[in-house]
């Protein structure tokens, strides 16, 4: 079900449905997962996790030349009554639970970070107001680590702004009692020189509730890897992602879900448009469904607009099947130029090029915006992609 | 009086690595007020005039000129001449993901009538010629043409020809994949616009079908890129009666 419709040159979308008895997922990958470090090897770029990315902008996360230095981010939690908000040491018991790095810079910023920022809703605790983290970049380089904790039935959203400059390496964990709904949306808005990579790792519980909304529209280089896996039968996984790839930028998102546990289910729909020369994507959708893992129902679909010339994507869907005995598994695929029919036809009717452009693009991520559900956020990502339009009509 | 004047119009297009000539010297005078059919078997050309004028990209004008009261059509860009006043109703309507028909019509409207029309009197003028064209108000809130049958997008092309009122309209093949009551809501609505008196109509038809309902002044007969035959309405009942052959055969057309 890939398919490349007028595909720009040199753009590839590749994907693959293997039904294998053992997976490749964790084989392809050049060390096993750990939060050491020392555990990874100096990426040289030819690796499957590397290949795409430029290592050179790195700023020297991947090779440990990077140290925590300047002030490297501020970074600002409001959160409403009911909710802790604490900073901890490397020793506190609740990090780590959500899952191990699984590359050297996720394992770097894991091994380096000093204190971490732990956000705990109490079980049933519903909140009417969003939890929002603020992580400002101020210059410097710096590594963090973040755990949003929901216990059972409790109820969050969860807005997690970055923006200014900084080299920042930081994961964060979700961990998702039974019965709790979580919706988290990263919102990368860097500065043109930020380097961001980070790891983000769910846990999710019996029956919980987890989406995801990664929007990155900043940064020279972004690469993220949002992962999910589940604790217990039942749990609902949505991964949405949105993102607006400018001239010179590299935007990395490399998604896994986990489908370790029977009955669980998973919906994930990333969208992007690009622009501008070396404007680079690159998304990776692995989903793994485990052999215990009955049940399962899956769904993953990655779409790319490209405006102009001289933009370059890598979509990669990749679907493994450990058993027959599931609900449903699909993906898709595909990357297109903007569509010169589409832009006539609104022209025809008197509409003015960059009006028509922006109407189209608005189009292609609304549908993907109005899924959210956090309407304050919804407006506040139309308002940025016309901005990103308006700019690149300028 | 607006007034569309083709003179000896010749159009390319780039098809397997060739240019290939298809239009080959089209005249044709088209006045406000005036409804012209333009019959013509498959293949001669008639959309690509339709695109031409209306400025397609794909289409490549090689000699001749294109006025609109004395202004340059060719020189302006495809907007530039849906806000002169050119209109066309496309044969093959084009789908647009994620904009829904009511804020298109609305852009629309704005940009031809220079300025946003206002809200309470546009819902009504919408709402209104939508029940003319019998079409579900649910319409509105779906993405333009996105799944909707022929019929459906036929209607919604002369939605627009009612709310955007053109001085000069070309409706390619209106007509074609519509069934008798489709055919008739249509015709009706390209009749309202016509009873102003204030649009110059240029119908495109293979069939003469369409004829039955919107009465034209005058019938040209295309073939081969070029109008072979000019008359009146009672042109059209010779073609309903012989068919193209005498057109085609003479080699007028490919
Ligand atoms: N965009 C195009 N690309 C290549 N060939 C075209 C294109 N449009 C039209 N043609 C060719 O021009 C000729 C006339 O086509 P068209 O204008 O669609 O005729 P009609 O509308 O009368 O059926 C045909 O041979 C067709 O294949
Ligand atoms: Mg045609």
């Amino acid at each position: 079900m890939a398919d490349a419709q007028n595909a720009p040159v040199g753009s590839t979308t590749a994907g693959s449905i293997a039904v294998a008895a053992e997976s490749t997922v964790a084989t392809r990958m050049s060390a096993p997962p750990s939060f050491d470090v020392a555990d990874f090897p100096v990426p040289h770029g030819r690796e499957e996790e590397w290949r795409f990315t430029p290592l050179a902008r790195l700023r020297g996360l991947h090779d440990g030349t990077a140290t925590a230095a300047g002030d490297g981010v501020k970074v600002t939690v409001d959160a409403p009554e009911g909710v802790t908000v604490e900073s901890v040491g490397r020793e506190d018991a609740r990090l780590g639970r959500a899952g191990k790095p699984v590359d050297r810079v996720a394992a770097q910023a894991y091994s380096a970070f000093e204190q971490a920022t732990v956000v705990t809703v109490p079980k049933e605790t519903v909140l009417t107001e969003p939890v929002r983290v603020q992580v400002a970049g101020q210059g410097g380089t710096c590594f963090a680590h973040t755990v949003v904790e929901l216990g059972a039935f409790a109820e969050a959203v969860v807005v997690m702004d970055h923006s200014g400059d900084a080299v920042y390496a930081g994961n964060v964990e979700y961990v998702l009692g039974d019965g709790a709904k979580l919706t988290v949306v990263s919102v990368q808005d860097w500065d043109e020189k930020a380097v961001h990579a980070g790891q983000h790792n769910a846990l999710v519980g019996r029956d919980a509730t987890f989406k995801s909304v990664v929007v990155t529209f900043g940064g020279d280089v972004v690469r993220l890897h949002p992962r999910v896996e589940y604790a217990a039968p039942g749990g609902e996984a949505e991964l949405f992602g949105l993102y607006f790839t400018d001239q010179g930028q590299h935007q990395e998102h490399r998604l896994f879900v986990d489908h370790n546990i029977p009955h669980c289910k998973s919906n994930v729909v990333y969208k992007g448009a690009l622009q501008g020369e070396q404007a680079h994507a690159v998304w990776i959708g692995d989903v793994l469904i485990e052999a215990a893992a009955e049940g399962t129902d899956t769904y993953e679909m990655n779409r790319n607009l490209v405006l102009t010339d001289g933009a370059r994507v890598d979509s990669v869907p990749n679907l493994e099947i450990e058993t027959g005995e599931i609900v449903g598994a699909g993906h898709a695929s595909a990357t297109g130029r903007f569509d010169d029919e589409q832009l006539f036809y609104l022209m025809a009717r008197g509409i003015p090029e960059y009006e028509a452009r922006r109407l189209v693009v608005r189009g292609f991520f609304a549908e993907l915006v109005q899924q959210i559900g956090v309407a304050d956020i919804e407006e506040r990502l139309l308002a940025k992609i016309d901005e990103e339009l308006e700019a690149a009509v300028a | 009086m607006a007034t569309l004047e083709i003179r000896d119009l010749h159009v390319t297009v780039e098809a397997d690595n060739a240019t290939k000539e298809i239009l080959k010297g089209v005249d044709l005078t088209v006045k406000q007020g005036e409804t012209h059919a333009i019959m013509g078997p498959n293949g001669s050309g008639k959309s690509t005039l339709a695109y031409s004028l209306a400025g397609h990209p794909k289409y490549t004008i090689t000699g001749g000129t294109v006025t609109l009261d004395g202004e340059d059509v060719i020189e302006m860009s495809v907007d530039e001449r849906a806000r002169a006043g050119l209109f066309l109703a496309m044969q093959y309507p084009v789908e647009v993901p994620g904009v829904s028909v009511s804020n298109f019509l609305r852009t629309s409207a704005t940009a031809i009538r220079g300025e946003a029309p206002k809200l309470r009197t546009w819902v009504k003028e919408v709402k209104e010629a939508m029940e003319r064209l019998n079409m579900d108000p649910a319409f509105a809130e779906r993405n333009v043409n996105e799944g909707f049958s022929g019929g459906e997008k036929k209607r919604h092309e002369i939605l627009q020809l009612e709310l955007l009122k053109p001085k000069i309209a070309i409706l390619d093949e209106t007509d074609s994949g519509l069934d008798v009551d489709a055919l008739r809501v249509v015709s009706e609505g390209v009749n309202r616009v016509r009873e102003s008196g204030e649009v110059g109509t240029l119908l495109i038809t293979h069939y003469t079908r369409i004829l039955r309902y919107i009465k034209p002044d005058h019938v040209h007969v295309f073939a081969g890129g070029r109008i072979v035959e000019s008359g009146g309405p009672e042109l059209a009942d010779k073609l309903e009666n012989e068919g193209y052959e005498a057109y085609t055969k003479g080699g007028a057309s490919e």
